[in-house]
């Protein structure tokens, strides 16, 4: 492995769900031998670029490919849906960061994924059904023009349960519908992981709280190192302050503390408004310039 | 010959060196110090009374003939002194900014029994920016060896680990899970105290001699360190990871936005340029009364480059007083010329919150130094209704760092009961051909402490190896030559033992 910049972190295939989410198929040989569910990478997109932590959605350790799914909301993954086309490389990808998802025992799961949390909880449902496991999935979109991934699902789960908030596909509601129609119909299951947007999960938690099902989330926060040195990433669960990077990103969703996560997810609210801003007048500036350059 | 110098007759005044006014300075990050000009440096040479017993030597954890380049510089063979420099050490520029010297070198020369000692750490800075500025890098002839060595880290314990691997002709690859090497270097120490393109020159001089990088690479997630072994062929492996997982406060309100730890201040500031941004992407977080818990170089860092961002107000806050902060003499001055107001003898005991998440204020006793603990220094109690708030809007954490755990959790390498890695006098781990040495082993230390472990590490490495080691000639006594080989000879001469 040469390093050479040019050669590393190529983008291999792309694909757009919506205008907001994107898939990215990366070449990294070596990182898609090592991943294991529940793991994340970081990447910086260009040299002036920031870090930012991804959930590992797929692998494919014959391509030697790692798939991260990607919702442009800020000024960087925004540019990226822009830049990061095939053919292109990504400036840097380190990982696979993190604990693997401690898989194994339970015999049922319900896999819960929300949103954009919908693909990282995809390599856990594999990894629970390569074990054994009965898994039932549910996952849950804004509306039907969002979905993405059921037919992967399918292939893969033993049962799924679609929701969309408005009803135009699938169960109406939120995931959180279907979690307890999946539970009322399956009052043995024994495990189940969510992964979604922080208030998701917390809702998720709660519905399987009563029932006293072991429910794993897979938390977010704001990281630059990834490697258990700046902090910023810490979490409080139970009594104890964890740091997501190295000692999870998966932690007991009854025990974390989701507001506490919620509220240092806006660390930087402002100043990622600010760059949001400057960004997308700059590239309102560009537009008659490079008509070429734009997307259609 | 030069004449006989005696106490008396070198130059009675230490050569003070020229600053950034401080007024000036806490609105850039340029470099605090300039360095010595030839008159500066040839004046300074000249206070070295080339004393026998050359304590200094023996103060230098990578044992720099420190004499000996001091001589040439005083010959005016400048070219010369970084010969004699790179023999030991190929970061001098880097050391000559960064090393405590006061208790180091310059903390036992013999001058400094009479008078201000020799400063060393800033001719050795002299040495290191005319080689830079003149391009001059020793790459010796090296007789390749059969071996290939992985590093794990390319901080100051991998660097100095892989220089000395390189020269003796292995073949060697430092892997690096940020994206640019240099570890503490790049993400920690500002660049108003080790400027970029020093960092730049000096890993350069590493590439001369074959060294390879491999950043965005995490080692123990990517591949484990037994994989590197039996599974990508190396012959020897070092670790030099460094600390990580830094101490939180543990009081309340330490979750809150404005409470970080130093260093992702700084990884923020210096590693991710945060402090251009929004021209770089990464973020700062507002601080405009800032309070910083810790006085060693890490908070002093963190402090300045506070002021430096632009905030109004900085205190150090630290529960010892000021004869027990573990910051180096002069940082502590510098910070304190800059406008650092320093609170000795205060503990935070709470962080208090605003309505939007942020900090307020921060809730602190004052302490009274009590009997000394373990450490020997007397330990500080809390006075009784001493509680007061200082008011600020940013609470940077630096307190120390605990054992970073990603190594421990991919490894089946034997740890002591704080989770750093157990080495034995020779740096060598429980698992053969796997050496360590830094502060994942020592717990937090000094750049050029991490130096002595990786040159150490390098030493037991190459007698792992067979591979004999001539090349640390001040670590014999009084001898210019061993076993027939002239020690101070530049190039390395080495013999491969056979198995």
């Amino acid at each position: 492995m040469a390093d050479d910049p040019q050669s590393r972190f190529e983008i291999v295939a792309r694909e757009d769900f919506s205008d907001a989410t994107y898939l990215l198929e990366v070449r990294h040989p070596l990182m898609a031998r090592a991943a294991r569910p529940g793991q994340f990478v970081i990447v910086m997109s260009h040299e002036h670029g920031e870090r930012i932590p991804l959930t590992i959605a797929d692998y494919d350790r014959e391509e030697g490919t790692i798939t991260l799914v990607i919702q442009a909301v800020g000024k960087s993954t925004r540019e990226m849906q822009q830049t990061c086309t095939v053919g292109t490389h990504l400036y840097g990808m380190v990982g696979p960061m993190g604990m693997p998802s401690p898989l194994g025992k339970a015999k049922k799961v319900l896999c819960v994924g929300g949103g954009l949390g919908v693909a990282p909880i995809y390599p856990q449902m594999k990894g629970f059904k390569e074990a054994g496991a009965y898994v039932i999935a549910v996952i849950g979109f804004r509306t039907k023009s969002l979905v993405f991934w059921q037919e992967k699902f399918e292939a893969c789960c033993d049962e799924l349960i679609l929701c969309t908030d408005d009803g135009s596909a699938g169960v109406e509601g939120r995931v959180t519908t279907g979690m307890e129609l999946a539970i009322a119909k399956h009052p043995d299951i024994d495990e189940c992981v969510a992964i979604g947007p922080p208030i998701m999960m917390k809702g998720a938690a709660e519905v399987t709280r009563p029932h006293g099902i072991k429910t794993m989330v897979s938390l977010n926060p704001v990281m630059i190192d990834g490697t258990g040195m700046c902090g910023g990433c810490r979490v409080k669960v139970g009594d104890t302050v964890k740091f997501a990077c190295v000692d999870g990103p998966d932690f007991d969703g009854h025990k974390v503390d989701f507001d506490d996560l919620m509220a240092r997810l806006g660390r930087f609210s402002s100043q990622e408004k600010a760059a949001m801003k400057r960004w997308s007048d700059e590239c309102r500036m560009a537009k008659p310039v490079s008509p070429a350059g734009g997307k259609e | 010959m030069a004449r006989k110098k005696t106490i008396r007759t070198i130059p009675q005044e230490r050569t003070p060196v020229s600053e950034q006014d401080p007024k000036e300075r806490v609105t850039n990050f340029e470099e605090v110090s300039h360095r010595y000009s030839q008159e500066d440096a040839l004046l300074e040479s000249d206070r070295c009374l080339m004393c026998p017993e050359q304590p200094c030597v023996a103060g230098c954890p990578v044992g720099i003939n420190i004499p000996g380049f001091i001589q040439k510089i005083n010959d005016k063979d400048y070219r010369g002194a970084y010969d004699v420099i790179t023999a030991t050490n190929l970061l001098p520029a880097i050391c000559g900014r960064v090393c405590p010297q006061e208790t180091q070198c310059e903390g036992v020369c013999t001058v400094g029994d009479t008078l201000e000692p020799v400063a060393i750490g800033r001719l050795e800075r002299f040495v290191g920016d005319m080689a830079i500025n003149a391009g001059w890098a020793n790459v010796p002839y090296i007789e390749p060896v059969p071996f290939r060595i992985g590093i794990v880290g390319a901080g100051p314990a991998g660097m100095a680990c892989a220089a000395d691997m390189a020269k003796a002709g292995c073949e060697v690859t430092v892997y690096e899970a940020f994206h640019q090497s240099g570890g503490v270097l790049r993400y920690g120490i500002p660049e108003f105290r080790l400027p970029n393109p020093v960092i730049d020159a000096e890993m350069g001089n590493l590439e001369k001699l074959g060294v390879t990088f491999e950043c965005n690479t995490l080692v123990g997630r990517l591949f484990s360190i037994e994989q590197m072994i039996d599974e990508l062929g190396f012959h020897a492996v070092f670790i030099g990871t460094g600390a990580g997982y830094p101490s939180m406060l543990g009081v309340p309100g330490d979750s809150l936005n404005g409470v970080l730890s130093a260093n992702e201040l700084l990884t923020r500031c210096n590693l991710m340029h945060a402090r251009e941004f929004p021209n770089y992407d990464t973020p700062m977080p507002p601080a405009r009364r800032v309070a910083v818990v810790g006085a060693g170089n890490t908070a002093m860092d963190a402090m300045r480059v506070c002021l430096r961002l632009g905030a109004e107000e900085v205190y150090c806050v630290y529960r010892r007083s000021r004869i027990e902060a573990p910051a180096r003499a002069e940082e502590v001055h510098h910070a304190e010329e800059e406008g650092v107001r320093f609170k000795w003898l205060t503990n935070p005991v709470e962080v208090l919150g605003d309505d939007e998440g942020g900090v307020r204020a921060m809730r602190c006793v004052r302490m009274e130094l009590g009997e000394p603990d373990d450490s020997g220094r007397r330990r500080p109690v809390p006075v009784a209704g001493s509680e007061h708030d200082i008011e600020v809007d940013l609470v940077v954490v630096a307190i120390g760092t605990n054992a970073n755990p990603i190594i421990g959790q991919t490894s089946k390498l034997a740890l002591n009961k704080w989770g750093y890695i157990e080495a034995d006098e020779h740096l060598a781990t429980s698992m053969p051909g796997v050496f360590a040495g830094g502060d994942i082993v020592t717990g937090a230390a000094t750049v050029i402490e991490a130096m002595g472990a990786g040159r150490k590490a390098a030493r037991s490495m190459k007698h792992y190896l067979g591979i004999r080691d001539v090349d640390a000639p001040y670590f014999v006594d009084g001898a210019d030559t061993l076993f027939g080989i002239d020690l101070r000879e530049r190039n390395f001469v080495r013999v491969r033992v056979p198995a």
